[in-house]
């Protein structure tokens, strides 16, 4: 597979899989690239980030009944456009130079 | 991965397509890529104008590049719902 190798190429990969690992047992919104958007408890996220979250409920439930039965639910990385957090669970500051310092020195890979 | 998938095996699920469609079914297995055995398949059409129709359509395994979102269904919960009222349209697909 080529995952490994995107993990490669791609320092920060590894930093937001280890970024949402910190975030799990908060309440998160996830919004789709087709801007349906999942509110729920992050469970659990993979290097793929792809996004599992419990007790789930969509955003403007009247127009999306279709999910009204489910009520956890594994989310494909790749149709995430963004993932909403609690703005007290972030330090920005400090997400920011971990992104400065993964971009200088990455962690896997033989970037310069 | 692997984990966040295994807890739905053998259990009913709902498959959301990046085309739109949705799916039920058993989900049978499933890899690192997402790529998914669906037993007992049924697609549900929904409509704006009819009621939810659900058409069976057997085994079925999904490319995980075309899986939006896997859903634990819950039973209860879907036969409570009133699907032959639901008139809705369906998702939208994802544009990636």
């Amino acid at each position: 597979m080529g995952t490994l190798d995107s993990i490669r190429s791609n320092p920060e990969a590894v930093l937001f899989y280890s970024f949402f690992k910190t975030l799990v047992g908060q309440p998160v919104t996830v919004e789709l690239k087709n801007d349906l958007a999942i509110t729920g408890v992050l469970v659990s996220v993979d290097q793929f980030l792809n996004i599992k979250l419990d007790n789930i409920k969509v955003v403007d439930e009247e127009r999306y009944p279709h999910m009204l039965a489910v009520k956890n639910c594994f989310i494909r990385g790749s149709v995430v456009r963004y993932v909403q957090l609690p703005a007290p669970s972030v330090d920005t500051a400090l997400l920011q130079d971990a992104a400065r310092r993964e971009r200088q020195q990455p962690a896997t890979g033989a970037r310069k | 991965m692997s984990d966040q998938l295994r807890s739905l095996v053998d259990h009913p699920v709902f498959v959301y397509l990046t085309d739109g469609r949705t799916l039920v079914g058993q989900l049978m297995g499933y890899d690192q890529a997402a790529n998914v055995i669906l037993g007992k398949t049924h697609e549900r059409i929904f409509s704006s104008t009819e009621g939810m129709k659900s058409v069976a359509i057997g085994v079925y395994v999904i490319r995980g590049e075309t899986i939006a979102l896997i859903g634990e269904l819950d039973e209860e919960l879907d036969d409570q719902a009133d699907y032959d009222e639901m008139k809705v349209e369906p998702l939208d697909p994802v544009i990636l």
